[in-house]
Parts: structure tokens; sequence; C-alpha cells
């Protein structure tokens, strides 16, 4: 692990600010499991439940003009970097009024104005196209940072051994942000995965970092580092962030599984103690940064971007199904 | 005009690109030295920024093409043999050919992905594959099969001109072929066959490098008595169906050469083509000369036997016209 002594800790703003997308992330995603629950969500969700630290962390470090590419678990990207609830909720009810017109769903929302060049349901889908943002990054010469998010399951695609030798070669300002949550979807990371990952990224010289991936600030101080180096031209970073993911691969697992398990109750309990919105608000509290009133008014505000984000997919209109051959090509039809 | 050869023609057009917008870029394994000889001299004119050597790992440039173009560029990805495409086949697949509508339209990506096609040189089942159709099946790209110099350096152009993402498949075998190719800023529409021969016994549809046997079998055909139109889709998608049908609605009988293998082949889906909308015209089966379902065999005796050859043009065509 490569420390660095960082002057960068949040501002209490930053630190407020940190609080609340993680909140926001949180409050959404409670909402989506409930309705997939209900039977009301067209299509699968794979929730981002417990790892909120590690997107609010590194996409707030982000300006609009940097990118990033997603996982099959890209709410909390989404949100993070700056994506609109009520877009993202209408896109997953497969709704005209979505980011992507209900033509991607929740696998796919992507804000490319914002920067989110889409969460991908392929795993291990965004290494090359990071990788190839970050080429065209490098060539325009504007300070544009690319960063990738992926787990701990895309890590065995040798697209990532690939992308990290060309994005090392070629010094490409992409941050590499691993997101260890210890699953491969129904498969635990210690079956299917060798040696530490962050080895992988040590072999190509480059800068890493393994933090607490459930210690916002620890995320935040890492994203720092990573993202001035980028900028400065000094090539790609790796950044793990260990954190755990305390809902399923995706929502309806139980019945899928018939029974079959991959994990104790235990061992989420033991997760759920280190919840990191929990412990950020415990930080907050102890550092005289917020009192109850103000984290309460944050609540209620959460809680009506979430209401306001279900009534807008709610009273929106259906997906256009047309738009699949309009959509296809740029001005061609299929 | 100037008499060009095929691979001078692709040459041409990507310097008359490059010049024209600096938001082209061109990478893929060895494009500096350019084995093919297309992409040679770009290094020295344009520089690394512009043309650059990358390791040999598709799975990541097709994936790169997507970001870059993603990043506004315009993206030129040399895959060199068209088998390498199956390597990088993931990003085409469910990125480049998905991004667009999944995005709901937030993404354009004008790439444009070069790889050499096709047998008849002894390079063996994984370097002589023409794998158009599997393209064609994506969807969400294009897919253009030139085969002459000038319709090389046209359709490139457009391809590289265009808001999609686009496969130039190169004749390998007919790299050295020369024709007449207008000087300067000429480009072929996507979707516009060429009439390459009129007739009016038989329509014969040949796909890419197919044209040069196709048409020699029509010389043969005429000395024999048949009349031979043949017609040059130019590109597989989009495809001028009306051409086709045009052409097959005068002669009544159509022939599909394509050195793809048979099963699921751009000749099929032409045939069905002819089969749901040119059925009430048609004196007679619409045949396939195609690869059979075999992988290339490497002896040269072995690829001729498998390989469309112009005497199974004449034989085929000859039995289409005369059946009753």
């Amino acid at each position: 692990m490569t420390t660095t002594q960082t002057n960068t800790a949040p501002t209490p703003e930053q630190s407020m600010a940190l609080y609340e997308r993680m909140l926001l992330i949180r409050r959404i995603e409670e909402k989506l499991s409930a309705d997939a629950a209900a039977g009301r969500l067209p299509g699968a969700v794979h929730l981002y439940i417990g790892q909120e630290a590690v997107a609010a962390g590194v996409c707030m470090q982000l300006k609009d003009t940097d990118w990033i590419t997603s996982t099959h678990r890209g709410h909390g990207h989404f949100l993070a970097k700056g994506g609109e609830p009520r877009a993202m909720m209408a896109e997953i009810w497969g709704k005209r009024t979505g980011i992507c017109k209900g033509m991607g769903g929740s696998m796919h929302v992507a804000d490319v104005s914002k920067g989110i060049l889409g969460a991908n349901g392929i795993v291990g889908g965004g290494f090359a196209i990071s990788v190839g943002a970050a080429f065209g990054a490098k060539l325009s010469g504007e300070g544009r940072v690319v960063v990738c998010f992926f787990g701990d399951g895309a890590s065995n695609q040798g697209v990532f051994m690939e992308c990290l030798n060309v994005s090392t070669l070629w010094q490409l300002p992409v941050v590499f942000v691993c997101e260890h949550n210890h699953f491969s979807e129904f498969t635990r990371a210690e079956q299917v995965t060798s040696g530490e990952i962050v080895n992988r990224a040590r072999a190509f010289g480059i800068h890493t970092a393994v933090v607490d991936g459930n210690d916002v600030e620890a995320v935040w101080n890492a994203t720092a580092e990573a993202v001035a180096r980028a900028r400065r031209g000094e090539g790609p970073c790796y950044i793990e962030a260990e954190t755990y993911r305390i809902k399923g691969h995706m929502e309806f697992e139980k019945e899928l599984l018939a029974g079959g398990k991959y994990r104790e109750l235990e061992e989420i309990e033991h997760w759920r103690r280190r919840d990191p919105i929990d412990r950020w608000t415990a930080t907050l509290l102890k550092t005289g940064v917020t009192n109850a009133a103000a984290l309460e008014k944050i609540e209620a505000r959460v809680s009506g971007i979430v209401a306001d984000a279900v009534a807008f997919s709610e009273s929106s209109e259906p997906a256009d199904p047309e738009l699949v051959f309009s959509l296809m090509f740029a001005g061609q039809r299929p | 005009m100037a008499r060009k050869r095929y691979t001078q023609a692709i040459n041409d057009a990507l310097f008359e690109e490059m010049e024209r917008d600096p938001k082209i870029i061109v990478f893929g394994e060895d494009v500096e030295l350019a084995i093919f000889g297309d992409t040679r001299g770009l290094l020295e004119r344009f520089g690394r920024d512009r043309i650059r050597n990358t390791p040999i790992c598709e799975a990541t440039l097709t994936g790169m093409a997507v970001g870059a173009a993603a990043a506004g560029y315009r993206v030129v990805l040399h895959m060199m043999f068209s088998n390498f495409l199956y390597t990088g086949f993931d990003a085409i697949a469910n990125q480049m050919a998905k991004l667009r509508l999944m995005t709901g339209g937030q993404l354009e990506l004008p790439i444009t992905i070069m790889s050499g096609y096709g047998g008849g040189r002894s390079n063996a089942a994984q370097h002589s594959d023409t794998p158009h159709s599997l393209l064609m099946n994506l969807g969400g790209v294009n897919v253009a099969v030139p085969a002459t110099p000038a319709d090389a350096k046209g359709l490139l152009k457009e391809a590289i001109r265009g808001r999609n993402p686009t496969f130039f498949m190169e004749a390998s075998g007919r790299g050295g072929d020369s024709g007449d190719v207008p000087e300067g800023d000429y480009t072929v529409p996507f979707g516009k066959a060429f009439v390459a021969r009129e007739g009016r016994d038989i329509t014969l549809i040949a796909i890419g490098t197919m044209l040069k046997p196709t048409l020699a079998a029509a010389k043969t055909l005429e000395a024999n008595g048949i009349s031979a139109e043949v017609i040059d889709p130019r590109t597989l998608v989009p495809l001028d169906e009306e051409s086709i049908l045009r052409s097959v609605r005068k002669t009544g009988r159509a022939i599909v050469i394509d050195e793809a293998r048979d099963r699921c082949s751009a000749a099929s889906h032409i045939a069905a083509v002819l089969a749901d909308k040119g059925f009430s015209s048609l004196k007679a089966a619409v045949k396939r000369i195609t690869v059979p379902d075999v992988a290339m065999p490497y002896a040269p005796n072995a690829e001729a036997h498998v390989f469309p050859s112009e005497e199974r043009i004449v034989t085929t065509a000859t039995a289409t016209a005369r059946a009753a």
C-alpha cells in the first residue's frame, strides 16, 4: 500500500455533501428494492447498498467534464457523478422520460452531459472504453480524467491486464477503481480470485492505493491524489476499495437460488456494523461538523427527492417503442 | 481518373481524410509499417498522436475505439485480419453495436474498423475467414465490402465521415488489383449497389472479392449465349434491396456469390430477400455459391476445392439460366 500524507481532507461543506450524496443513493435504492419486491419494476436491479462511500468519495472529486465508466451495479456511480434522480428512476421504470428514453434500463444508465459514459451489463465492459476515452483525453490535452469503476469479479477478465498495459504504456489519465465487494455475482471472491488484485496493478509500476472502501474520507483522499496525478499527466493509477455488497447480486435472487446459499447472515450483520453512512454520520457528529437537527433536515430533503423521482416516474408515459428504429443508427434506419 | 491499386486507393483515402479532419485517429497492430500497405506513410505525415501501433490486445482495441469515439474522435481501427475481429468481438457486439440505442441516442460512435478478409492464398483457417454476415447480424453497424479500387476509396471516405460504426472489409486477395480511381474528394454512398455489367437472362449478385471471378464468368456465359447481369451490392448494411429486385424482375433468375461460409451468409440473406420480395418474378430457384461450412484448408488444391471459382459460377449459372 502506498500511503501519502494528504492535506486533502474534506471541508465541512464537502463533508456534508458527501453525506447527502451517500444518503441519496441509499434512499433511492431502498425504494428500488421495495418496488422490485412489489413487482413494480420491469427488469432486474443490482443494488449498491453498502458501497456508497466508494461512488461518493470518488465522483465528488471529479468535474462534470471528467468521464466515468460504470458497472452493472451503476446507480450509485450515476447519482454520485451528478446524474438526475428523476431521469434515472424513470429509466429504471422504462419510461420515455428516462435518461436513456427507456431503451437502456437499470444496467445502462448514462448521462454523457455529466461525463457518465454509462453503466454496463458486461462485467469488465468499462475497462477498454475508459482507456479509449483516456486516450482521447490525453490527445485533447484538456486535462480530463477518466475513472473506471469495476469489481473484484471484473478483475479476472483478461482485458483488465490489457488495459493496465496500454494505459501505462501511453501514460493515460485513467484511475482504475476496484470496488472489492467480495462477490462475483453469486460466487465468493476467494473461490475465483487468486492473490491480491492490487498486485496485478503493481506489476505495471503504477501508483496504487488500498483503502477501506466503507470510509468515505479514505476514498476521497486516495482519489484526490490519484486524480491529481492523472491530471498532471503522470499516467494511470489504481485504487482498491474494500467494501461489501449488503444486498444480493440482484433483487429476487432468493427465488432464483431456490434455497441455495453463498454467504451467512452473520457476515452480512458484521458488515452492517461497518455501514459507511453510519460511520460517516458518527464522525460528523463527533467532530461537530453537524448535529441531529441538521441531519434530519437532510433526511427530509432526500426523502423529498426520492418521492419526487418516484412520482415523476409513475406519471411518465411508457417508452416510445418506435425509438428502437430511429435510435439504432444516427441518421439511418436499421 | 488515375490507375491505382486497391491498396493505394485505401491509402489515398486515409491520407486525404486525415488531412481534412484533425479529429481522425488511426490505431491498431503494426499500422505504422502496415503489412497490407494500406496505412503506409501515415506516421511520417501525421505523427504518433494520429496513428499509432498498439499492443496485440484486440479485446481492448475494439473497446478503446468506443471510448475514443465517445471522447470526440473519429476512430479508424485497423484489425489486420478479419479473424482477429473474433478476439475483439465483445466490445463490437456488446458495446459498439448497442450503445447508441442503450443510451437513448446520447452516444454517437463514428468508428471505422478495417480488416482484411478472404482466402485463396494459403493463409489457412485462422487468417482466411469472411465474417461479414456475423457483423450484418449485429444490427447497429454498417458493413462495406468494396470490390474495386474506386469503391475502396469512396466507401472508406464515406465510412470515416459517417456517424455510425462501419466495418470496412478489405478484400485481402485484391490488394494488388488495379482500377480507375477518381482523384480527390470522391465518396460512394452506402446502400447503393453498382451494376457492374448489364444483362438479360440471369442476375449474378457478387459480394466483395467475388466480383472479379463473377465478371470473368459472365464473359464465358456470354460466349455460351447467356446474358448475365452482375450486381455488386457494395455495402451489405445498408443493403440496396431495390437494385437487386429490379434486376431480378428483369431476368427472373438469380445467383448470389459470396466468399462467406454458406450457412447464414450474406448470400443466404439476399436469397431470403428475393424469396420474400421477388418471388413472383422468379423463374428458377435462387442459388448460392459460397464456401461450404468448413474451415478454410491450407493446401492450395484443397483451398481451391472449397473456394467459389469462376468455373462453379459458370456451371451453376448455366443450369439456373436453363432451368424451366
